[in-house]
């Protein structure tokens, strides 16, 4: 490659894309070098996506310029990019689980190349050898881990003489270790001279891969910089824009009584897609945040839906406050001290065309909200008026349709919500997912006011450093089963991971199983 | 050219803007209709929607085809904002003909007025019976309502008409296929001897009341709109699906039974197989005409109404087929479906040169 047009191999300027009410890209300007680790940075819905879609061909920008190596060039699908030597890797990966890896890689290859298979076989075991990812070309999708099926979709990228490898938040699906192995292929792929646009909204991973960023705030770009000279502190601040305290450290918390406790928990879901829960046993404590870790899909919106009650299950397998209620409906559970916030917002958590006073009567009617079948509409509105004003809620007014309101905005009115009812037992799945840092803090604050005031907390999430940030307790769950629950600062990120790999064996030092796993 | 463009939300103004649109469209395609028969558009128009209307006579002739559309319509609310799709009105109106004629039947020879008592109740409660049936298929076997309740209406219809030849034919009637006529105390009481309108319009309106009190002030009521507006938050919430589905079919079959006996035992006086014009179907139209909000619908029973009167007038006075009134229901419905994309989306002109 000569040295002159080496230097730049992408630049984007003045690229905008207007959706009908929103303005997704305005005037972004994005320069990658070659043999650069590019992050782009920003917070949901900030533009990122759609910038990713423009330069992979998927979308076209209403305005702006698209130069490609010194060439200015009108993007005309995907496959003209593949051609040009861009490949992306989206977070939803685009695999067929009956078929092989290398029946996968071949689909994606022009007819003359995908003809012979055994060579195509050895060209994927070449590649996944030379870029320390392992794979067997053999084996069948379905029985892939997921970090297994992402290196699939990379190695379908690099089989083409690649310039520009896209990675649409790569990481969140992956466990720790499998997050170290992702970066040590990327930082061999840049050595090579190929450039990578990461997005992420993870700063320490893009301070330890990334050697330039562009960050975006509302579809604007904030600015350019090289995550190894600024301090995460920095680039939160471009992200975030105003001033929101960024860091919180919370006190630890001991818990005293037992809340709740899981005795032999098993469930199999009628879904024959959902996870079978096997021989469940967990104690919370009252005062106590306990966090649950674990790559999504592996039972914990199964297990959500036998705490909350949607799923009912033998009566003394859940036991709350020494009452058993395995077999009790929401509304009952309610009644005891029980609260849930969903991980769907919209469509459970709330109901998108009814106003906010209507979603509050949801979950808190027994609340002295209603008497002989008649709804007293005036307490429920103050009452919504309290949880709009006690937790910032950014809305018209209480009348407002729950899905007018933006993701942080809602959840914080539905934590609210399920927080005003002060409940003994608050279980939370995802309560910061897709939500400004801004919100997030408010809901993490909110979180162990109530745990300082004697609740007992359950938290899923995959954020793994939101949970070690507010659990008191943590543990995994993968493939329906429970990892052992320690206190928070005696388990290790490295224990952690090993435990949402499945591993939940006493000698836990050694990683190098998690890989042997999938050879 | 013209693009359909997706809504950022729903069009409030539009929702309310299509059911005029589609009566526009509506006198439109009659319009072109008549032409095309032979006619003069705008005398036949005149004779199908204002002759009908020109004297009091006219106005209680609506108000008796108000009422029975009414009681439908309430009941098919309840069940459509829970998303329960029962088409069954009609079914259940036929079944409150039957059952209540029955009773009635039993009292020829009454003096008091309080046999219209056990003959409303038989009615509706046969109404409710033939519902429940629906009710029992959907939360046991989880079949669809949409295809149980037209099944049932033909199962209805037929029992009907084995009534009317069989079991429940006059024997002094020269074999037509019509039950013996009530006795007069078996009938509603009228407003006046100079017109058939009779009391049961007091019933639907009372009704109407009723039911949009439960709606908007009930705590079943908000379960059944949280239901239909969201299965999965009515789950969360930990409401009973099933005793929701019940409780909204049972009240729709009883008023639908109420205004099928309302029928019998008020302008027709005794069983005849064509006890129901289509009624059922009819307030379908009426609760989407009317936007399933209760002034909406009072005007949309009002207009179906009137298509049922127009029917008539068109035979009469210039000897066309009554179906005609079934097109123009047909016409109602079609143009507000279509009319009823625009809440969703609007149309916005692009000029095809302008794209980057």
């Amino acid at each position: 490659m000569p040295a002159q047009e080496s230097t730049i191999r992408l630049h984007l300027s003045g690229i905008r894309k207007e959706y009908p009410g929103c303005l997704a890209n305005d005037d972004i300007e994005l320069l990658v070098n070659a043999g650069e680790t590019h992050a782009l940075l920003g917070e949901n819905g900030a533009g990122k996506s759609t910038l990713m879609k423009i330069i992979y061909g998927v979308i076209k920008p209403d305005a702006g310029k698209i130069v490609w190596q010194g060439d200015a060039i009108q993007m005309n699908g995907p496959a003209h990019a593949r051609q040009l030597g861009i490949g992306m890797v989206f977070q939803h990966f685009s695999l067929f689980e009956t078929l092989t890896v290398a029946e996968n890689i071949a689909l994606s290859l022009p007819a003359e190349e995908s003809r012979n298979m055994e060579a195509l076989s050895k060209r994927i075991r070449e590649i996944s050898a030379h870029y320390g990812m392992a794979l067997d070309p053999d084996r069948h999708v379905h029985t892939l881990s997921v970090g297994a099926q992402q290196r699939v979709e990379i190695v379908r990228c690099l089989l083409q003489d690649i310039k520009l490898l896209i990675l649409d938040e790569p990481t969140s699906v992956l466990t720790p270790q499998e997050v170290r192995e992702l970066f040590r292929t990327l930082k061999k792929l840049a050595a090579e001279g190929c450039s990578i646009l990461f997005i992420s909204h993870k700063l320490d991973e893009v301070t330890e891969l990334c050697n330039a960023a562009t960050v975006l705030r509302n579809g604007r770009g904030t600015g350019r910089c090289n995550p190894q000279d600024v301090s995460s502190e920095d680039l939160a601040r471009m992200m975030v824009g105003e001033d929101t305290p960024l860091n919180q450290n919370y006190q630890k918390a001991e818990g005293g009584e037992t809340a709740l406790s899981l005795n032999n928990l098993s469930f199999t879901p009628e879904d024959p897609f959902g996870v079978t829960l096997n021989n469940l046993n967990l104690k919370v404590k009252a005062g106590e945040i306990l966090g649950i870790a674990g790559v999504a899909g592996n039972g914990q919106d199964e297990l959500c839906a036998l705490l909350s009650g949607e799923e009912i299950t033998r009566a003394d397998s859940i036991e709350l406050l020494g009452q058993n209620i395995g077999a009790m409906s929401p509304d009952q559970r309610r009644r005891l001290g029980f609260a849930f916030v969903p991980e769907e917002r919209l469509g459970r958590g709330a109901v998108p065309n009814m106003s906010l006073v209507e979603n509050t009567l949801l979950s808190s009617s027994h609340r002295d909200l209603k008497a002989n079948g008649w709804i007293n509409y005036r307490k429920v509105r103050e009452f919504s008026r309290d949880i709009i004003e006690k937790y910032n809620v950014k809305c018209a007014n209480e009348y407002a349709q729950a899905k007018s309101l933006s993701g942080g905005n809602l959840q914080k009115f539905i934590i609210g919500r399920e927080i005003e009812q002060q409940p003994k037992l608050l279980v939370c799945s995802h309560p910061t997912w897709g939500v400004d840092i801004g919100a997030a803090i408010l809901i993490r604050h909110a979180l162990i006011q109530l745990r300082d005031e004697g609740a007992a907390i359950i938290v899923v999430s995959e954020d793994i450093d939101e949970l070690y940030q507010i659990s008191d307790r943590i543990g995994a769950i993968c493939d329906g089963q429970l990892s052992p629950v320690k206190p928070t600062h005696e388990v290790g990120i490295e224990t952690l991971g090993q435990w949402m790999a499945g591993q939940f064996g006493h000698d836990s030092a050694n990683p190098s199983t998690v890989e042997s796993a999938h050879a | 050219m013209l693009k359909l463009e997706k809504r950022q939300a729903d069009s409030r103004l539009m929702s309310y803007v299509s059911p005029l649109i589609a009566i526009v469209l509506t006198l439109f395609g009659g319009a072109l209709l008549f032409s095309v028969l032979g006619h003069d558009p705008l005398h036949a128009l005149y004779t199908f929607f204002i002759a009908p209307l020109t004297n009091t006579y006219g106005w209680t002739e609506l108000g008796i085809k108000v009422a029975p559309l009414l009681l439908c319509a309430m009941g098919l609310t309840l069940c459509y904002r829970a998303k329960i799709w029962n088409i069954g009105a009609e079914g259940q109106f036929i079944m409150g003909a039957l059952g209540g004629s029955m009773a009635a039947l039993q009292f020829l020879d009454a003096e008091s007025r309080w046999v219209l008592v056990p003959i409303l109740l038989a009615g509706t409660i046969s109404g409710l019976l033939w519902a429940a049936l629906a009710a029992w298929l959907k939360t046991r076997f989880n079949a669809n309502e949409i295809l149980t309740t037209i099944m049932l209406n033909y199962i209805a219809l037929n029992a009907l008409l084995y009534a009317v030849h069989g079991p429940l034919r006059d024997p002094a009637g020269f074999n037509f296929p019509e039950s013996a006529m009530f006795a007069d105390a078996a009938l509603l009481p009228l407003f006046s001897d100079d017109y058939r309108l009779n009391i049961s319009i007091l019933f639907a309106l009372f009704f109407t009341v009723v039911i949009w009190t439960v709606m908007a002030r009930s705590w079943v009521g908000y379960q059944i709109q949280v239901l239909g507006e969201d299965a999965k938050a009515a789950r969360y919430a930990g409401f009973n699906t099933n005793r929701l589905t019940w409780f909204a079919l049972l009240v729709c079959g009883a008023l639908a039974g109420l205004a099928g006996v309302a029928e019998v035992s008020g302008p027709i006086g005794q069983l005849i197989p064509q006890v129901s014009p289509g009624y059922g179907y009819a307030a379908i139209i009426v609760v989407f005409l009317g936007r399933m909000q209760p002034f909406g619908i009072l005007l949309a029973s009002m207009l179906l109404a009137l298509t049922f009167m127009g029917g008539e007038m068109v035979q009469i006075e210039m000897s066309l087929p009554k179906s005609l009134t079934g097109l123009f229901q047909g016409m109602l419905l079609f143009f507000l479906l279509a009319a009823d994309l625009l809440i969703s989306y609007r149309i916005v002109f692009q000029p095809r040169t302008a794209r980057a």
